[in-house]
């Protein structure tokens, strides 16, 4: 089998992600987050108003934070993943555009429908001429047929995009027609391809995966899965299925589920927002645990005060079957004298 | 009453739509057509007796001496280079071009005989002729402090200058909220969108004003958009002024005339019919009928 290629990792928790919080991450939550995600090896990180540059309005929702605030916020801790931003042309503008390069913007998604991509010619040329890495992005990808799509993502290359993506901006697809619009864009384009998921049919993760198979190599995910409407793939769940599928990526599993507990949910706390993360129900299909060893984990990770992802993990390494739960403190119990 | 000669420059769609309709005024002549290749544009006129030119405007202005009024529809870039040499001559241009190197005019908020004595005015864009009058409508009234406008247009409607400059088109409307709407701020959003049949234009208006009477917000609404359908009779108030808090909600609709241009392309037909109104006016006052405008 053939090397495959690295992965590389968009994470929106702080731009998609906005979306949930109404707009309202500050400067200061930027910051932590994307300190946090560079940590995790995330290698472009988007931030800003859930509609892009300048997207505060009555009609999107104002920002509690000016954008170029919390650009600076980020710009002020990343060093190794890039800041990242979207526009909208139509909603966001090249000056715009400048003002985020300015404040430390290192890569723009510029977005359009999928059937208007030529409204972006300007912005992307632009975004080349500053020196930023730039991204076409071809939302509602589900409205049209692949030959159309495939004349608009060659527009956004020929205009100099880094990278195409099929955006399913309506979590409208299902893991057979992402792999088709992929691997059309492959067959068609010399840049990489990308994709972007919403799970409202539950199907993120496996549009993903399709897309990986058809060719994309770029790959959107949030943490906790924070994002419009049933929100994106979760940054977690991806590094752990690209892990077990032994894909190359920067990602850091634990760090990341780590950022998401100890940083993201005090945020969204903060915010009035009371979400849970999957993190603990994941590392049982990651370790390949038998499920209602869930809860016995938990109990013993509590009263040996250790990691119950280290437990889950073990408990996967040693093979444990169905029925088996009273191994769960025989590890834990090790695990903690360690 | 003799008519006016007017010239066109660009026979692209825009410049079809308005030979249509000036063939209709019983104030104007359409005299030249001016382009730089030979196109749909040049042959209709010239099957019409229109004299043309495919050397663009360095083939017309030495044969100009007759024409009082030209209509620019080109791209921004090349009315720099246009009108400047039409000023020259003294030709009074309606530039239909995002240039913007003449005040910006729009006929139910700031048409004017001073207007009229300049050299040339512009036509700010679709959603500026569309959506202005409403906020200065409402601004008289109500006071807005912020206006915002979110106009979707129909893909077929937006043609390869549209799309090549969105940012000039957003930039441009926001100033004429604030320039002749008298909105203090102003923001303005544009989505193109490909449905078929295609979609009419739709303009949704946001103000945010510090008088909130709605019934005397109602009135100026409904005043303005009568004086608008007298030169576009496609244009529909689909929802009258709602209030929420301070911000009011106004939502229009323009059809086109389907001149040239289809009905869907209402953002099209608004401009050149506003572009025509003002020609008509000028021809009127020039023709000395001792009417102001």
């Amino acid at each position: 089998m053939a090397k495959m290629s690295k992965i590389i990792l968009t994470d929106t928790t702080l731009r998609d992600g906005n979306h949930t919080v109404s707009h309202q991450f500050s400067p200061d939550d930027v910051a932590k987050v994307a300190l946090g995600l560079q940590g995790a090896g995330i290698d472009l990180i988007e931030i800003g108003h859930g509609d892009g540059l300048t997207g505060s309005s009555i009609n999107y929702g104002f920002s509690k934070y000016d954008d170029f605030s919390t650009i600076k916020a980020a710009a002020e801790v990343l060093t190794t993943s890039k800041l990242t931003v979207l526009l909208l042309p139509g909603i966001g503008t090249v000056k715009a555009l400048e003002q985020a390069h300015k404040y430390g913007a290192k890569a723009v998604r510029v977005a359009t429908h999928v059937t208007e991509a030529d409204v972006s010619a300007q912005h992307i040329k632009a975004a080349k001429e500053m020196g930023l890495f730039t991204v076409g992005f071809l939302m509602m990808s589900h409205m049209t047929d692949v030959d159309r799509l495939v004349e608009e993502a060659l527009k956004m290359e020929s205009y100099g995009a880094d990278v195409v993506y099929v955006t399913d901006s309506a979590g409208a697809m299902v893991p057979s027609q992402v792999a088709e619009k992929v691997a059309a864009l492959k067959n068609n384009l010399k840049v990489p391809i990308g994709h972007h998921a919403h799970n409202n049919l539950g199907c993120a993760i496996a549009n993903n995966l399709a897309a990986i198979d058809a060719g994309a190599t770029y790959v959107d995910s949030s943490l906790m899965g924070l994002g419009a409407g049933a929100g994106n793939t979760s940054t977690e769940t991806l590094i752990a299925v690209l892990n077990k599928m032994k894909h190359d990526h920067r990602g850091d599993l634990y760090k990341a589920m780590d950022v998401s507990k100890d940083i993201l949910v005090p945020i969204l706390e903060s915010k009035g927002l009371h979400l849970s993360t999957n993190h603990d129900s994941m590392m049982l299909g990651y370790a390949g645990v038998y499920s209602s060893f869930l809860l016995h984990s938990r109990r013993a990770s509590e009263r040996f005060d250790v990691d119950v992802r280290d437990i889950l993990l073990e408990l996967g390494k040693r093979k444990v079957v169905g029925g088996q739960e009273d191994w769960i403190i025989d590890i834990a119990h090790g695990l903690s004298t360690r | 009453m003799e008519k006016i000669k007017v010239a066109i420059i660009g026979p692209g769609n825009i410049g079809l739509d308005l030979l249509y309709k000036i063939e209709r005024s019983p104030y104007l002549e359409l005299a030249y057509m001016i382009g730089i290749q030979d196109s749909l544009g040049i042959e209709t006129a010239k099957g019409k007796g229109v004299k043309t030119t495919t050397e663009g405007i360095d083939g017309f202005l030495p044969e100009s001496d007759d024409v009082s009024i030209v209509f620019d529809c080109t791209s921004a870039k090349a009315h720099l280079y246009n009108g400047p040499k039409l000023k020259e001559k003294g030709i009074f241009t309606i530039d239909l071009t995002p240039a913007a190197i003449g005040p910006m005019l729009i006929p139910a908020v700031n048409l004017t005989d001073q207007m009229l004595e300049l050299d040339n005015v512009n036509m700010v864009t679709c959603a500026g002729q569309a959506t202005t009058p409403i906020v200065a409508a409402i601004n008289a009234v109500a006071d807005v402090s912020y206006a915002e406008v979110v106009s979707s247009i129909s893909s077929k409607s937006a043609g390869p200058g549209t799309r090549a400059n969105i940012d000039e088109f957003t930039v441009t409307t926001q100033k004429a909220l604030k320039e002749v709407g008298g909105a203090d701020e102003s923001k303005v959003i544009i989505v193109l969108n490909p449905a078929e049949p295609p979609i009419y234009m739709r303009n949704t208006i946001y103000t945010r004003v510090k008088h909130t009477d709605l019934e005397i917000i109602k009135k100026a609404v409904e005043e303005m958009v009568l004086k608008i359908k007298a030169y576009v009779p496609g244009y529909k108030l689909m929802l009258e002024p709602i209030i929420q808090d301070d911000v009011v909600t106004t939502i229009i609709q323009v059809a086109g005339l389907g001149d040239y241009l289809p009905v869907y392309s209402g953002n099209l037909d608004i401009i050149t019919s506003a572009a025509v109104n003002i020609a008509e006016k000028y021809a009127q006052r020039r023709a000395g009928d001792g009417k102001d405008v």
